[in-house]
Formats: C-alpha cells, sequence, structure tokens
C-alpha cells in the first residue's frame, strides 16, 4: 500500500530489453454515506500529506451538504440498527474486528505514513484497535445488565429502567489518532444501537477511508457509519446545529471551538460529550454510557 | 362554565360550591344529574392554622437567615385568593456572590471530608423531620402553590421526605454504586427549580447532590418560596453545618446570576425548555457539569382493549393531577378511533365530578391555577385552539371570584399541527387526537421535539411492550400515570432535557463519573 499511493513517480523504465515495472492503481479515497462511497456533492477533494510532508493523495472534501445527506443516512438507519438484536450487533461489530485483522498490514501501512510512526508502532496501533472492536463487541448485551435497573418502588408497580440508544450522533474524529483514536471514538456509540456521523482527522483521514472499506464489507447496515472526510471548521459547526442529530462527541475539535460548538449544540438539547483520553488506555464504560438514554417503564401488578 | 368558555363562564361566591349546581350540571349537554353525579360536598377545609407564615422571609446563606444584600423584597401570594402571604428577599449578585463562597468554604472543609455515613445521617434527620412536620409543609404548600391539599398531603411532601431518606442511603455507599472505586462529588451545585411541585423539586435536587458529597445553592421559583424556606429551617433543625444548603429566593435574573457564576461547578435545572436552551447556551465552554430536566407534550395512549374506566381515571390523572403543571403530564390524548366516542363519553362523564376550587378543601380535585401569568399563558394557548379550529369543551363549574382559575378543559377535532397539541400547555388543557394502528400511535406520539413520558393504556401484554420500547420518552407508565418514586429515574429524552433524577441513576448527576 506504501507504494501504492502518493506523489512517488514509478521507477523509469529501464532501457534495454527488461519489461517495464508494472504501475500502481492508485485508490480514489472518497465519503462513506449510507453504505455508498460517493464524492463529494461539492466536487471538492484536498491534498493529504505524510507525516513527511509528502502527498500521500487526494481525499474528498466533505460540504455541509454532505453532512446533511450524512445525517439524512444516520437517521434512515437507526430504527433497523437499534432494533437489532444486541447479540447480533455484538457479531456484526466482531466481524468488524475479523475484516479489519485481514487488512491489518494494509491498515499500519496507512496508519504509518498518516502519523509518522514506525512500522512497529503501527502495527501495534492497528492491533489495539482491532482489540477495541472485540472489546465494544462484548458489551452490546451487556451494558444494559450494567447500566439498567429494577427499581423498588414504594407501591404495587413493576419498574424498571433500560438504556436505549439516544439516536444520530455526530463523532468528531480525534485528530492526531487516526485509526485507534477513530474507533475508540466510533465503537461505543454504535455498539449500542445509535447511528454516527463521523468527520475524520482532517490532516490524517486516510485510515478513516480505509475503516469505512471494512464496515462496507462487513455486515455493518447502511446509514450506521457514515464517514465523511474534509475541513473540521467548515463541517462540525453544521453537525453542532443540526436539528436532527441528538448527541455530539467533540473529542477531536479543537478547545478554543468547543463554547462555539457547545452553544451550537444547544439548539436542540443535543448530548453533548468529548475527552481526551490516552488511546491506548483501556477504554471502560464512559463513552458508552454516554450514547445513552435512560427509559423507565412502570406497570401495576395485581391480579 | 357550561359553555366552557374559560374566564366567560359564570362564577360563584366562593369554593364552597354553588347552591345551583345541580341545575348547571343539567343544563350540559347529554350530561344531567340523572347519572347520578351531582354530589354536594360539605366543605372540609384543612386548618390552615398548622402552618406558620412569618411576615417577611431572608435569604438562607451559610445557615442563617438574612436580607439581601440589596434590602429588596418581593411579595409572595395565595394563587386561590391573591392574598399576599409573605414577603420574600430577592436575592442579587451580591447574594448569589456569598452564597456560593459559602458552599465552597462548606465544601472544601465540611462536607466533603466527612464520612459517607455521617453525611447519611444528616440526611435521615432531615427526612425524619420532613415527615415530622408533613402537616404544615403540606398547608404551606397549597397556600403558596394552590395545589389542592390531598396532593401536597399524600403526594409531595411524602414523596420529598421518601427522596431524602432514599439517598441518605447512598451516602455510604458511593463506592458500591457502579461509577468506580472511588466516585468525587463535583463541588458546589447551582440548582434551579420551578413553582409546580416547590419542595419536591427541592427534594430531588438536594438529596442526590448531598449524598455524593457536593454542597448547594437553591433557588426556588419566584412564586413558591416558603416550603424552600421552610426546608432551610429544617436544615437548621437538623444540625446541617452551615453553607451545606444555602436557598436563595428571586426570579430570573437570580437565577441567571446562579447559573452562570463561576464558582458553580454543577448546574441543576428544572423548568421550561426555553430556560434550559439558555442555561445551556450560558454553560458553553465553561466546563460546567449540567443536567436538564424540561418540558414535556406526553402522549396518552389509549388502545380499543383497554379497560375503559381504568383509562379514564389515568386519562383524569394524566392530565388534571396538579391543575396539569406537570411537565410529563398526559396533555395528549390518543385514543383509537373505534373507542374514541367511548371513551369520550365517559372522559366527560367524570369531568364533571372533579372538583375545583379551594386548595385547602380535603374533597378539593382541581386547585389554583399558580399564578396570573401561567393563568395568561393557558387562556392565550386555549384561545388559539379554538382559534385553531378544535372543539373546546368544559365541565360545568363554578370557579372562585377571586384567585387564579381555569376549568378542566377538553380539545377534540385537534390535528398535530395545531398549537394545542404542539405546544406545553401547563395546564388543565387536554388535546385529544385519534389514531388507527399502533404505528400511528408511535407516529403521533414520537411527533414531538419533547421526549419526556407517556402513557399506554391496553390489556395486551406484548403490545405495552413493544410501544413502550418505541416511545421515545424517558419515562413511560403502561395502565397508569404520574407515578414517582425516589427509587424510580425519571428524565427526558430530545428536549425534555438530559440526565436523571432518582434511583441509582440520579447519583450520576452529582458526581465526577
Amino acid at each position: 500500500m506504501s507504494e501504492g499511493k502518493g506523489a512517488k513517480p514509478a521507477s523509469p523504465a529501464r532501457a534495454g530489453g527488461k519489461a517495464a515495472p508494472r504501475l500502481d492503481v492508485r485508490k480514489t479515497y472518497k465519503l462513506y454515506i449510507g453504505g455508498a462511497f460517493p464524492r463529494s456533492e461539492s466536487g471538492r477533494s484536498y491534498p493529504v500529506l505524510g507525516a513527511d510532508g509528502g502527498l500521500l493523495a487526494l481525499a474528498a472534501k466533505a460540504s455541509r451538504k454532505d453532512l446533511r445527506d450524512a445525517v439524512v443516512a444516520a437517521r434512515g438507519a437507526v430504527r433497523g440498527w437499534s432494533g437489532a438484536t444486541a447479540y447480533n450487533r455484538g457479531q456484526v461489530l466482531y466481524r468488524v474486528a475479523e475484516l479489519m485483522e485481514g487488512r491489518s498490514a494494509q491498515f499500519a501501512a496507512e496508519v504509518a505514513e498518516a502519523e509518522g510512526v514506525r512500522r512497529a508502532e503501527a502495527e501495534s496501533l492497528v492491533a489495539a484497535a482491532i482489540d477495541r472492536w472485540v472489546w465494544y463487541a462484548g458489551w452490546s448485551d451487556k451494558v444494559a445488565q450494567v447500566a439498567g435497573a429494577a427499581n423498588p418502588v414504594a407501591g404495587p408497580y413493576f419498574n424498571f429502567s433500560v438504556p436505549e440508544p439516544t439516536g444520530v450522533v455526530a463523532v468528531l474524529a480525534p485528530a492526531q489518532s487516526s485509526l485507534l483514536g477513530l474507533v475508540s471514538v466510533l465503537a461505543p456509540v454504535i455498539v449500542t444501537g445509535n447511528t454516527a456521523v463521523v468527520v475524520a482527522s482532517e490532516d490524517r483521514p486516510l485510515p478513516s477511508v480505509e475503516l469505512a472499506e471494512v464496515l462496507a464489507t462487513s455486515d455493518v447496515p447502511p446509514g450506521v457509519v457514515n464517514m465523511l472526510t474534509g475541513s473540521l471548521h467548515e463541517l462540525a459547526p453544521v453537525a453542532a446545529g443540526h436539528m436532527d442529530v441528538n448527541a455530539i462527541d467533540l473529542t477531536g475539535a479543537p478547545a478554543a471551538d468547543r463554547p462555539d460548538l457547545e452553544r451550537a449544540a444547544a439548539a436542540n438539547l443535543k448530548r453533548v460529550f468529548d475527552g481526551d483520553e490516552e488511546w491506548s488506555d483501556p477504554p471502560g464504560t464512559r463513552r458508552l454510557l454516554a450514547g445513552l438514554e435512560i427509559k423507565t417503564v412502570w406497570h401495576p401488578v395485581g391480579i | 362554565m357550561a359553555s366552557g368558555k374559560g374566564k366567560s363562564g359564570s362564577r360563584a361566591g366562593g369554593p364552597a360550591g354553588p347552591p345551583d349546581r345541580d341545575a348547571v350540571l343539567a343544563a350540559a349537554a347529554g350530561i344531567g344529574p340523572a347519572a347520578g353525579l351531582a354530589w354536594e360536598y360539605a366543605p372540609a377545609p384543612e386548618s390552615r392554622d398548622v402552618a406558620t407564615i412569618e411576615p417577611e422571609y431572608g435569604l438562607f446563606v451559610d445557615g442563617e437567615f438574612r436580607p439581601a444584600a440589596s434590602g429588596r423584597t418581593f411579595a409572595t401570594v395565595n394563587p386561590a385568593t391573591e392574598e399576599v402571604l409573605s414577603k420574600v428577599a430577592e436575592a442579587g449578585t451580591a447574594d448569589v456572590e456569598q452564597a456560593v463562597a459559602a458552599a465552597r468554604t462548606a465544601y472544601e472543609h465540611v462536607w466533603r471530608p466527612m464520612p459517607g455515613s455521617e453525611r447519611a445521617k444528616y440526611l435521615y434527620r432531615i427526612a425524619r423531620i420532613l415527615q415530622e412536620r408533613s402537616r404544615e409543609f403540606a398547608v404551606l404548600e397549597s397556600l403558596d402553590n394552590g395545589k389542592p391539599i390531598r396532593e401536597s398531603r399524600d403526594v409531595d411532601i411524602p414523596l420529598a421526605a421518601a427522596h431524602f431518606f432514599y439517598y441518605a442511603g447512598w451516602a455510604d455507599k458511593l463506592e458500591h454504586a457502579g461509577f468506580g472505586p472511588e466516585p468525587r462529588p463535583i463541588g458546589v451545585a447551582g440548582q434551579v427549580i420551578p413553582w409546580n411541585f416547590p419542595l419536591l423539586m427541592a427534594a430531588w435536587k438536594l438529596a442526590p447532590a448531598l449524598a455524593a458529597g457536593n454542597t448547594c445553592v437553591l433557588k426556588p421559583a419566584e412564586t413558591t418560596p416558603l416550603t424552600a424556606l421552610l426546608l432551610a429551617q429544617v436544615c437548621q433543625q437538623a444540625g446541617l453545618p452551615p453553607g451545606v444548603v444555602n436557598v436563595l429566593t428571586g426570579a430570573g435574573e437570580t437565577g441567571a446570576a446562579l447559573v452562570g457564576h463561576p464558582g458553580v461547578d454543577k448546574i441543576a435545572f428544572t423548568g421550561s425548555t426555553e430556560v434550559g436552551k439558555e442555561i445551556a447556551v450560558a454553560a458553553a465552554g465553561t466546563g460546567k457539569k449540567l443536567t436538564l430536566e424540561l418540558g414535556g407534550k406526553a402522549a396518552n395512549i389509549v388502545f380499543d382493549d383497554a379497560p375503559v374506566e381504568q383509562a379514564v381515571e389515568g386519562i383524569v390523572n394524566g392530565i388534571f393531577f396538579n391543575q396539569g403543571h406537570v411537565c410529563c403530564a398526559g396533555s395528549r390524548l390518543l385514543v383509537q378511533e373505534s373507542v374514541a366516542d367511548a371513551v369520550m363519553d365517559r372522559l366527560r362523564r367524570r369531568l364533571t365530578t372533579l372538583r375545583v376550587g379551594d386548595p385547602l378543601d380535603k374533597n378539593t380535585d382541581v386547585g389554583a391555577i399558580n399564578s396570573r401569568q401561567q393563568l395568561e399563558k393557558i387562556q392565550d394557548l386555549t384561545a388559539a385552539g379554538e382559534a385553531e379550529g378544535a372543539q373546546r369543551w368544559s365541565p360545568p363549574c363554578r370557579l372562585p371570584d377571586k384567585g387564579y382559575w381555569f376549568p378542566p378543559t377538553l380539545f377534540t377535532g385537534v390535528s398535530q399541527s395545531h398549537r394545542i397539541a404542539r405546544e406545553e400547555i401547563f395546564g388543565p388543557v387536554l388535546s385529544v387526537l385519534t389514531f388507527r394502528t399502533p404505528d400511528e400511535a408511535v407516529a403521533k406520539a414520537n411527533n414531538t421535539p419533547y421526549g419526556l413520558s407517556a402513557g399506554i393504556w391496553t390489556e395486551k401484554g406484548s403490545r405495552i411492550l413493544w410501544m413502550a420500547q418505541r416511545m421515545r420518552a424517558g419515562v413511560v407508565w403502561a395502565n397508569t400515570y404520574n407515578r414517582f418514586d425516589p427509587a424510580s429515574p425519571f428524565g427526558g429524552y430530545k428536549e425534555s432535557g438530559f440526565g436523571r433524577e432518582g434511583g441509582r441513576h440520579g447519583l450520576a448527576a452529582y458526581l465526577n463519573v
């Protein structure tokens, strides 16, 4: 993969009888919306540079309209995904891990280029990202038992509380950790039945597209994850102010932008969360619980 | 009132019941005393002597009552009579400063370092004193708020005591509550509460905050400050260390100063969605923790197999409990088309038996509207209901001459676009819509930016659970309505706010988790 893209010219064909080396087929990095891979409706793209400053590829530069389209796709996917059994969602997430494992070399190459880390470290970051899917996959059918309750009310009522997904969650993915950070913010959102509109790291977007390709070929239903590459500054305010988004994760937003984004999020009282954790640390349940609502149901007991 | 045209209706001399009640009832279309509904009750007033109201109250700061720094006061009135009950200090920014400072000092030096088992005992003491002084609180609440004594006596005050009792028990068990091995309090909580359940909302706010180790500055509603001030006296009686609970009376400006104070680490607000959004904007970028319990427009859904008599009781309880001044009120009745006529007949008959009047009368079902401002809002929205083409009906009932009153009111022929189907009226006004299929009921119930509560009436268990799963609402009452308990989490989806009050989940709002 590392040879397969970028501005490095293919080696010139040597004279003297030997066949010219094959010219690579480069990948076009596109958006992922509603299970499809469109270019930006705006027709824009932007250059993505590696840690060494060299051109890696051109990525689609999503527009505000692309973000709104992604919200529509995400909203449309809520019913099916949140209505799937927890067992089913757990298996789907586990399958994402399976497919990533098969493409781990490719992910490692992407991460190494994006983050400027050595190959071995990139491999360990990819391994951690895969393991993170496995960790969250297992939560799907356990979170209700940890976050739910049977409540001993003082009366003849059966009363129980269950966690439910809040709906569509906008995720501003971490700027630095292009794959492990991305998985660490995305997986806890969707495992409980939310759907996501992700704004990937602006400067390091290519692993997110790679991940979108994995999601598209795993069993994640179209629209459950929508991945946008482009300008955070352009997209984040639209996500924060969108009236059909239920929650927003501001992790990837610069601290200076957060007050404005939180103000915009107040328009429909989005649940707002963030966090600057060390991505290699054990994730805990904080992000898992942040995308949940608690519903309490009462019914009389009697004959 | 037979015409059901709001304030233009006839009025009688007092809450004891008009002499010509039978005649009025007989005049009601299709409903008469033949139905055996026109019972006369002798007045049964609760004595107000049990509650002593002082002519003037100060702010409760750092364990003692003191006047506002500005010396300003405002009057609190009995909405049933418009009688001025007392004058109350109006807290300004200087008072907020002092109260937050007192709370900070108490937090750093007394309350946070105190073992949870000791905090628990203070809360148990408060719960016990509330029980011992319950009748006094009930009378005071009904006087200041206008709610029937039956409700303040049987619901508000016992539940307030129960909340303190419940959370007292958590204070020394926080490390076992599922929030990690060392859950930490947040700090100083600024808590702004509404006028519909004045003492109960104070208990909902204070009890979990104190149990978790926070200290509090509580701002009761402008129109209902008295029971919060009496609660401050209870804190004194319980020996609660100074500064742990502070009570600042005032209006919106006082609340804004409190939530905007940089020394406040946690904001808890119960009130309108409009103000909740303002608070969310004010808190943006400050790092303050925020929980909001806001408005609602709940659907109360009656299926064709529901037990009609029980459903009718649930509908009445859903919208006429506390004059409909309930954020989770079942203000939209969705009734399945095939039984709509039967349900509405029974509902109208039941409404003719509701007794509207003196809140201190033990037979009163529906009390006074809390304020002139709220009455005008209800009048405005009901006028819009008629103007938009819905049909209005109220039972024949006489309203007292003085005070703020509104008769129980039904609107039929309501469409989803009507203001009375979309906006929170916060009064005794029910908008009736119909549906044919469960899917349609779900779509209509969820067709609102609010998401606080919902009601489901059906005998079919699988349908209850199917519906409950689909309601985008934080509390679902099936074959019951408007039930509350300290062990039961309460709070909204969508624009009804976020965070939960009650139960283990209610602790999370006051811990750094």
